[in-house]
């Protein structure tokens, strides 16, 4: 563990306000935290590090009463305390700004910002007072022009922001946990974001910040920790005094290794089955080219946000492309996704369960969902063909449990990932596009899906694989495309490009 | 075949409708003697189903593909003001009665469409664009009629459906074919796993390759079809075309389809759950009225029987989500 010491000399005497100790959180079958150290000090921006899976999010909601640790401890001021949930955090004084803004829509900002800590006389809501403690919290943050009579849901992703910041203020917090707080805003939203920040430490409020940008963590950062595998890996570092090189250092290379699958090499020669060129989406993403060769795997790397998900989309027509053509075999695609799956193209969505599956229908249904009308006669349904079908796909990826006849419902996250994979073979699929194939699949299973993968690929399928984890497309991949802000910053053969490089690119990009 | 929860949910839901059927017939039996169980009753029973019937089944597709249809009590009304306008019954007089017959389809088939176009790529909530179908169908109809009744006096249309065949009458065939042909649809077609895949998860189908904006216009037009067979149903046993027929008959659909455990939200249909729903409503109202009880008595029992089986399935749903984790 590296431990340096705060440069002023008025910050080393402060006591440290917050202070978690040795925090360890396991969920069934998974250890997410393993120990954790953490400590604010009050006026300071700490920057959380950590690349995705680190375990940041479960912390953070270990600080929020959302998720009760296994082992360990919370002080505040010293005193050891204890979140049961959340309504007890925010009473504490720590409040949580997620990624995904927790505000009603249908609800005023005002309403947003007293939501289950109404002013109220006798079970009427004292709304003139709230609306005015409202507007001052809002002027304060610097946006006296919002109503506090708006409705919410017609703010922009921002102004949202804004009032989950006044919800904070308006319980006094003095601790407040951001979340990739400028993953959603513009340059001009951000620097308000950081104005705001300021402030909020100048009044002697500790600030907890998640960020991917170094940019943003050396204009607003004090001191970072850095989170790998659950543990701390370097506590209360100087933002200025440590270089980039260190801190990437520090958050790569793995405790736990995965085993892919050899690269037996895409012969030169090989056609290329999918063409992409200057492919756009409105201000998503733009100018993206890629061409995958068949027996390759093309992994997407980038932050949430980047626009990897939406590449993937947009090629398999499930977004209307605003610029650029799609080919596959040479012939341009049009159309939605059905001339995308009649062309011989599968997606394994991100979202298994609301985007992939019918979870309340047998696993044969769900492997047959996009072939059943081929293996039917006439409109005739030939559930016979289909149950063989699945069956074969559920002995050859090693399903379990082996039945096809059980709701898709009780199956684990892997075994649910290698239904929708199977859902693709049984079609037959020439390219193939899977958004984060592992998210949610235990240790044990992804080996084995990255084994899959690798056949389908050997099998002569075009691959292109999105995925947080860094390593995992560095591993996976044979050709590796860099996604930043919308754009493909780099592209080379996954040999040519190690972690380290990966995370410089995504993480000095510029700050929006 | 299926597991064990899945196996013993569906097969139980059906075992407790079938067993209210017969505790209802219990009931007329014990309360009425002979009087319900004549082979007259019967029939009046059946014919009277029939309609709804009809309706129901086409109204079973389209919320299993997570829709609802608001209209088909009005649709199946203007459908009997169309096809007995007197134009078209002088053509129906020149040519066959087959004419009133394809009017009264067209119609209905027309509306549904509107309304699937409108749902699948109007996106319009199916909730609105069905009562404004509603509204605009009733209308219509009451323009067309000037709100008179208008007999209809073309004799074949009468003879051949007001007939008997093998001791039942046609209009109870039509409803047993038009449940045949449904229950085949829904469980051995291609577009029934499509209604299923669209409700139980849009999203998930239509990544899956399935046109579901073509499927629901389809759906809608189906149950707009079943309403333009309801009408003719109607036109047979009323002998008259009115803008008053199918009055409120939505109410009935939706109940005999929902008690049957086709789920609202989409997804999960039953055929057979849908006739037994409606035979339960039917027999309840024949045993009501053979028993001189007020229709206002009726309308709470109605209303006692819909929120019980809502429950139920609400019970059923959470136990077979304990069951499977």
């Amino acid at each position: 563990m590296v431990d340096v010491d705060p440069p002023g000399a008025e910050q080393q005497a402060q006591q440290p306000l917050l202070q978690m100790r040795g925090i360890v959180k396991e969920f069934p079958g998974a250890r997410a935290l393993d120990g954790v150290d953490l400590e604010v000090r009050p006026g300071e921006v700490h920057c959380l590090l950590g690349q995705n899976g680190a375990g940041k999010s479960t912390l953070i909601k270990v600080l929020a009463g959302a998720h009760q640790p296994t082992a360990g401890e919370v002080l505040l001021d010293g005193e050891p305390v204890t979140i049961p949930d959340p309504v007890a955090a925010l009473g504490l004084g720590i409040a949580t700004i997620y990624q995904e803004l927790d505000v009603v829509d249908g609800l005023t900002v005002a309403e947003n910002i007293y939501l289950g800590h109404e002013l109220a006389r006798g079970g009427v809501t004292r709304r003139s007072d709230a609306a005015r403690n409202t507007r001052e919290i809002l002027k304060r943050l610097g946006h006296p022009e919002i109503s506090p009579h708006r409705e919410v849901g017609s703010l922009p992703a921002a102004g949202k922001q804004i009032v989950s910041l006044a919800r904070a203020l308006s319980r006094d917090a003095r601790v407040v946990v951001m979340d990739e707080p400028s993953a959603v805003l513009d340059s001009e939203e951000v620097e308000n974001l950081h104005r705001i920040v300021r402030e909020l430490t100048a009044d002697g409020v500790a600030v907890i910040y998640i960020s991917h940008r170094l940019e943003e963590i050396r204009q607003l950062g004090h001191r970072i920790t850095v989170i790998k595998d659950g543990r701390t890996v370097a506590t209360s570092l100087s933002v200025a005094d440590t270089p980039t090189d260190d801190l990437i250092k520090l958050m790569t290379g793995r405790a736990v290794e995965y085993s892919f699958p050899k690269r037996p090499g895409v012969p030169e020669a090989a056609a290329p089955v999918l063409e992409v060129t200057d492919l756009g989406l409105g201000d998503v993403f733009k100018d993206v080219s890629l061409t995958v060769r068949a027996g390759e795997i093309v992994g997407l790397a980038g932050l949430v946000g980047s626009g990897r998900s939406e590449i993937l989309e947009t090629i398999y027509g499930a977004r209307r492309a605003t610029s650029g053509t799609v080919r596959l075999g040479g012939k341009r695609l049009r159309g939605g996704v059905d001339a995308a799956v009649a062309a011989g193209m599968g997606l394994c969505p991100e979202e298994r369960k609301s985007q992939g599956l019918l979870l309340d229908e047998p696993v044969y249904r769900n492997i047959t969902l996009s072939t059943f009308a081929r293996l039917a006669h006439s409109g005739w349904l030939d559930e016979k063909a289909e149950r063989a079908a699945a069956q074969e796909q559920v002995e050859a990826l090693d399903l379990r449990p082996a039945s096809v006849d059980r709701d898709a419902r009780t199956l684990s996250g892997g075994n649910q990932q290698k239904a929708l994979l199977a859902r693709w073979l049984v079609h037959g699929c020439r390219v193939l596009l899977l958004d984060e194939p592992t998210r949610g699949v235990d240790v044990g299973a992804r080996s084995e899906i990255y084994n899959l993968i690798r056949r389908l690929a050997d099998d002569g399928a075009a691959v292109i694989v999105v995925s947080s984890e860094i390593p995992e497309v560095l591993g996976l991949a044979d050709r590796v495309l860099v996604i930043s802000d919308g754009r493909a910053v780099h592209d080379s053969p996954a040999d040519d490009i190690d972690e380290h490089a990966v995370l410089d690119m995504v993480m000095e990009g510029s700050v929006p | 075949m299926r597991g064990r929860s899945a196996l013993s949910g569906p097969a139980l839901r059906m075992g407790g409708l079938v067993l209210a059927l017969l505790l209802l017939c219990v009931v007329g039996i014990v309360t009425t003697g002979g009087r319900f169980a004549s082979v007259g009753n019967i029939t009046t029973l059946l014919a009277l189903a029939a309609t709804t019937g009809v309706v129901s089944i086409g109204m079973t597709f389209v919320i299993t593909g997570g829709g609802i249809d608001l209209s088909v009590g009005s649709v199946l009304g203007l459908s009997t003001v169309w096809a007995s306008t007197l134009s078209t019954q002088y053509l129906a007089e020149d040519y066959g009665w087959w004419v009133m017959v394809v009017t009264a389809l067209a119609v209905g088939l027309a509306a549904g469409l509107v309304n699937g176009a409108l749902v699948a790529y109007g996106k319009v909530p199916a909730f609105m664009a069905t009562l404004a179908m509603l509204a605009a169908a009733r209308g219509l109809a009451e323009l067309i009629a000037g709100r008179r009744t208008q007999l209809v006096e073309v004799d074949p249309f009468l003879d051949t459906f007001r007939a008997d065949l093998l001791g039942l009458p046609v209009i109870v065939w039509i409803f047993i074919v038009v449940a045949v042909a449904g229950w085949f649809l829904m469980n051995r077609t291609t577009f029934g796993r499509r209604t299923v895949a669209v409700g139980g998860n849009p999203e998930a189908a239509r990544l899956a390759g399935i046109k579901i904006k073509r499927h629901t216009l389809y759906l809608y037009g189906l149950t707009g079809l079943t309403a333009g067979i309801g009408a003719v149903m109607a036109l047979a046993r009323t002998t008259a075309g009115s803008s008053t027929n199918g009055t409120l008959l939505e109410l009935d659909v939706i109940a005999a389809v929902v008690v049957g455990g086709t789920l609202l939200a989409g997804g999960r249909g039953t055929i057979t759950g849908t006739v037994l729903g409606v035979l339960i409503f039917s027999t309840l109202t024949n045993v009501f009225i053979l028993n001189n009880i007020d229709s206002s008595v009726q309308a709470i029992a109605k209303g006692a029987i819909i929120v019980g089986a809502v429950l139920l399935q609400q019970w059923f749903a959470a136990r077979e989500k304990a069951t499977s984790t």
